[in-house]
């Protein structure tokens, strides 16, 4: 049976944490998914699990977050992709099973998937 | 909504957006008074009578991206269904509590759900607030502090990668801890 998390866990963590932090540089990739009343009901609670378990899986640097209601509920839930000198594009209706080809495809080949598009910032 | 986490979810939403630095969730199961119980009681800026008095109609909202506030109604709508209700109280200034009651073993009942994603996917959110979970269940207790938790964590934040696994894995093992033999509806 594997052992029980505990608060203590939290002092290793620290340490190791402590570490890689000096060494870590900011990503510039920052992933912004909806969290509003429509994205929760869409079912983006799902879509951030399934980002945060795929830049693990792919030991992606980005810092991931939340954002409420932005009114485009019918096209929840959104997801928005911003790297540091690139557009923010915006992508629409993005379920848990399309998440492993939009990390492939944007974060790691540098393509947006231009079908799934629903809104872009150019910088 | 599918799950109850999710209804959660949107209330702590609604804490963040209200300004609060903490929210405390209490979750509690009695299986001998058949009753489910979820409170969520935040330090953000209130409400004041008249939108306290509104907040239950699905078309007032103080948002200004939409004309729609269903989140509130939809989960009053989910405790009436189930022999419960939902109740606001709000003052401007002192915060809000909303306080969802249930019979737990109404069989439309919707599952609790993944509490351990529904308060890691709150906890990642901007700007950073605390929580104070506490889930009881017959005589077993599991809580959280995240104020503890980033007492431990020093400089390191939550979203820090090992963090978030740690968060998720050490709520996941509370939850089951807590809950024991299933109080789900089939």
């Amino acid at each position: 049976m594997p052992k029980l998390k505990s608060l203590d866990d939290l002092k290793k963590l620290r340490e190791e944490a402590q570490r890689d932090i000096r060494v870590r540089l900011d990503t510039g990739t920052k992933i912004t998914v909806g969290m509003g009343t429509c994205g929760i009901a869409a079912g983006a609670r799902e879509t951030m699990h399934a980002i945060l378990e795929e830049l693990k899986k792919r030991d992606i640097e980005a810092h991931v977050t939340t954002v409420g209601c932005i009114g485009m509920c019918a096209v929840e839930p959104l997801v928005d992709i911003e790297q540091a000198g690139g557009a923010r594009i915006t992508y629409g209706r993005v379920k848990a099973d399309m998440v492993p080809r939009l990390i492939e495809e944007h974060l790691v080949n540098g393509r947006v998937v231009e079908d799934w598009v629903v809104g872009r910032i150019e910088k | 909504m599918r799950e109850l986490a999710l209804h959660i979810l949107d209330v702590l939403q609604n804490a963040r957006e209200a300004g609060a630095t903490r929210v405390e969730l209490t979750v509690e199961e009695d299986p001998t008074e058949d009753r489910l119980v979820i409170e969520v009681r935040d330090n953000g800026k209130g409400m004041d009578r008249q939108t306290v008095r509104k907040a239950l109609d699905p078309f007032f909202t103080t948002r200004k991206t939409r004309h729609v506030g269903l989140g509130l109604p939809l989960f009053a709508a989910a405790a009436q269904q189930c022999g419960g209700g939902l109740e606001i109280d709000s003052e401007p200034g002192r915060g809000t509590r909303i306080r969802a009651v249930f019979r737990l073993g109404h069989i439309d009942r919707a599952p609790l759900g993944n509490v351990a994603a529904t308060i890691l996917s709150f906890l990642l959110g901007e700007p950073a607030c605390d929580l104070v979970y506490t889930h009881r269940c017959a005589d077993r207790i599991f809580h959280l502090d995240t104020r503890e938790v980033r007492r431990e964590l020093g400089p390191v934040p939550l979203s820090h990668p090992a963090v978030r696994e740690w968060l998720e894995s050490y709520i996941e093992e509370g939850e089951q801890a807590v809950r024991g033999l299933a109080s789900e509806s089939p």
